[in-house]
């Protein structure tokens, strides 16, 4: 039991990270009152632009200062990209959830067109990811840095940093007050004198940013290549964002559930315990628990009122 | 003159023209910017879709479940809601359809009555549980949709090698016999080999069923209350979350019967591990037909040429098949941002005034 579970934990981690930093940026854009269900484009975006920048540094240099610059980019990338949402749903009043979608169809299909005009297959594969390595001095913890601290990726604790630094600014600053009042009474917000299309531009471009890094992390991490597209995983994200109830710490939570859940349903067939269980039930078990956690937290939802609601300032 | 024909002419249908037109243009510059050339391009593209009676039959073959998901998702928004579980309701239902194809042997039209059927009662259940969810419990149907269609993934992903296994691959069903398909001799040879099938047919009774309901019944008449003003519509004594759930158990079957089509018409086996696009292309095509039965007709056949065109661009030209999905979804980049064009409109008619 032990060993089983030393052995899946380091894939658990390495598939709830990308998830974990998208679902914060969707946090920042729905706290702030913009729905952004475009984050799986965002994540494609940010793949296609981490791959392409690896793809073109690796050969001429140091190949972990390439992976670190083509992160970079791809949460740059996804910033950017992330002005169309904004644009839309801010400034325009269109329905946020539509433009969410046209950023996803946008995103899958001008990546894998471009990838084309570089390669030719549409596949972007990179030299080599991120490695792993083991935390000095924390990886000697009993039991705790066997599971935590051996093997680790460096974007692990880079996310983890930013999730702490994304409490603070939501919590402990002006800026995050700002944008709760936003997302909760925009109206009540800009009498106050907050310039409310500031503060959710902001928002918007750093779920953007974060979802592009989700992607590049998948790209560095698990993937290996950009295949143009990132299995549903922004998708998850927005249910994990649900699911944690609009909170950092929740969505925490949230997503390392996925991610474990995840890594059983894979790992499934060669481990003999788990072997007895269908595998279809493995499969579909993160899904119907995320329903049955919609409807348990439906009565106490903790949903920002004026999420979706397109900002006028004339209106009352 | 002028004037009136402007008058006559629905707004809708400007802003999606135009949408139209915009997505066409930056489907250019996609091309110019790659080094390609744009009328190439697009004179290979529509080529592709029309030049011959095969391929044109094939435009509108490919056409036919477009139809039924754009209805899909058209339908659900009258009500208000967003059924971006469509991609899982094709699916389930194309499963369902492939289940009767391959297990029941009947006469031809009995046969494809059950096939169809058991497809429109697949989709009505996968949509049912997001309505029911949203009705009961106020639960957004878009996440609820989003985790219905990887459920449906992952049984279909199980029960086809289960029980339907193809004779040479693990990942396909076996192939339907011609009995079971929606083929029929007759459109084949009329289309010189076409893969067209009853589909086509099936979609545009569907578009005339869809009207019909949304603007002849009461039962469109309340699904479009609700749409407009919930609370409304609960005051007017109508029962919402009736509605909603029904509302989206139809959007669910339209949804299925376009599976039906695309796995026992269009295809003639199932493929596992493949999410079907044209759940989510449904979404495109109601934005495009402004949301209304016979404007996803229109574009349903304007993206199907796109998609059966893209291939044949790709053969003669360098430019990937990738920029009809591009062309597409920057349409509705600008479909979703009608404000921008609605403003320009306006300005136009200003400074016409004006002079």
């Amino acid at each position: 039991m032990w060993t089983l579970i030393a052995q899946i934990f380091p894939y658990a981690i390495a598939f709830t990270i990308p998830l974990l930093i998208t679902s914060l940026g969707g946090l920042f854009s729905e706290r702030s009152g913009v729905v952004n269900i475009g984050l799986e484009g965002l994540m494609v975006v940010g793949s296609f632009t981490g791959a392409i920048v690896i793809y073109t540094l690796q050969p001429i240099m140091s190949p972990d200062l390439a992976v670190w610059i083509g992160l970079l980019a791809a949460a740059l990338a996804g910033g950017v990209f992330a002005i169309l949402h904004a644009f839309a749903s801010i400034n325009l009043n269109a329905n946020q959830v539509i433009s969410g979608t046209a950023i996803n169809m946008m995103a899958g299909a001008l990546t894998v067109f471009l990838a084309r005009n570089v390669t030719g297959s549409g596949n972007i594969p990179i030299v080599r990811g991120l490695l792993r390595r083991d935390v000095p001095i924390l990886s000697e913890i009993p039991v705790i840095g066997r599971l935590f601290f051996t093997s680790t990726y460096a974007t692990t604790w880079l996310v983890l940093a930013i999730l702490l630094l994304g409490w603070y600014v939501i919590y402990k600053t002006s800026y995050g007050l700002r944008l709760r009042a936003c997302g909760e009474h925009p109206h009540a917000a800009d009498s106050a004198g907050v310039n409310v299309y500031k503060v959710r531009y902001i928002a918007v471009i750093l779920s953007g940013a974060f979802s592009g890094l989700g992607g590049g992390i998948l790209l560095v991490t698990i993937a290996g290549e950009f295949t143009g597209s990132v299995a549903g995983l922004g998708f998850l994200a927005l249910a994990a964002l649900i699911f944690g109830q609009w909170k950092p710490l929740g969505i925490l939570g949230a997503t390392a559930f996925f991610g474990l859940a995840s890594t059983i349903a894979n790992v499934s067939s060669v481990i003999p315990m788990l072997k007895v269980i269908p595998g279809v039930i493995l499969k579909v078990f993160p899904y119907i628990v995320t329903l049955i956690a919609l409807v348990a937290f439906s009565k106490s939802s903790q949903a920002p009122k004026a999420a979706g609601e397109p900002y006028e300032k004339g209106k009352r | 003159m002028k004037q009136s024909i402007m008058k006559k002419i629905p707004k809708e249908l400007v802003v999606s023209l135009l949408a139209v037109v915009l997505g066409l243009i930056a489907g250019a510059l996609f091309m110019l910017f790659t080094g390609n050339n744009p009328f190439a391009g697009y004179s290979y593209l529509i080529k592709g879709g029309t030049m011959s009676i095969e391929r044109l039959g094939n435009t509108l073959a490919t056409a036919s479940p477009l139809i039924l998901t754009g209805l899909s998702i058209a339908f659900a928004f009258k009500t208000g809601l967003f059924n971006i579980g469509a991609p899982g309701q094709v699916l389930f239902g194309g499963f369902c359809a492939t289940a009767v194809a391959l297990s029941v042997n009947a006469p031809k039209p009995l046969l494809l009555l059950l096939s169809v059927s058991a497809a429109a009662l697949g989709g009505a259940l996968w949509g049912s549980v997001p309505g029911f969810l949203k009705a009961k419990f106020n639960v957004h149907e878009v996440v609820s949709s989003i985790m219905m269609n990887w459920i449906a993934y992952w049984v279909v992903y199980y029960a086809i090698p289960a029980y339907f296994k193809g004779s040479f691959l693990e990942t396909e069903s076996r192939k339907i016999a011609h009995q079971a398909s929606l083929r029929v001799d007759w459109l084949t040879k009329l289309f010189d080999g076409s893969y067209i099938n009853l589909g086509l047919f099936i979609g545009i009774i569907a578009v005339f069923v869809v009207a019909f309901i949304l603007n002849r019944t009461v039962l469109g008449y309340e699904l479009k209350s609700v749409g407009f003003n919930r609370h409304a519509a609960e005051y007017a004594g109508i029962s919402v979350n009736k509605n909603i759930i029904l509302a989206m158990m139809i959007s669910g079957a339209l949804a299925g019967i376009g599976g039906a089509i695309i796995y026992t018409g269009n295809a003639a086996n199932l493929q596992i591990g493949i999410v079907p696009t044209q759940g989510f292309d449904g979404i495109a095509v109601s934005l495009l037909g402004a949301n209304t039965p016979i404007g996803v007709l229109a574009s349903a056949i304007f993206f199907g040429l796109l998609y059966s065109g893209k291939g044949f661009m790709n053969a003669m030209t360098n430019i990937p098949p990738e920029i009809a999905d591009t062309i597409i979804a920057t349409i509705i980049y600008f479909a979703a941002t009608s404000v921008l064009i609605e403003r320009g409109l306006d300005k136009l008619k200003r400074k016409r005034r004006g002079n």
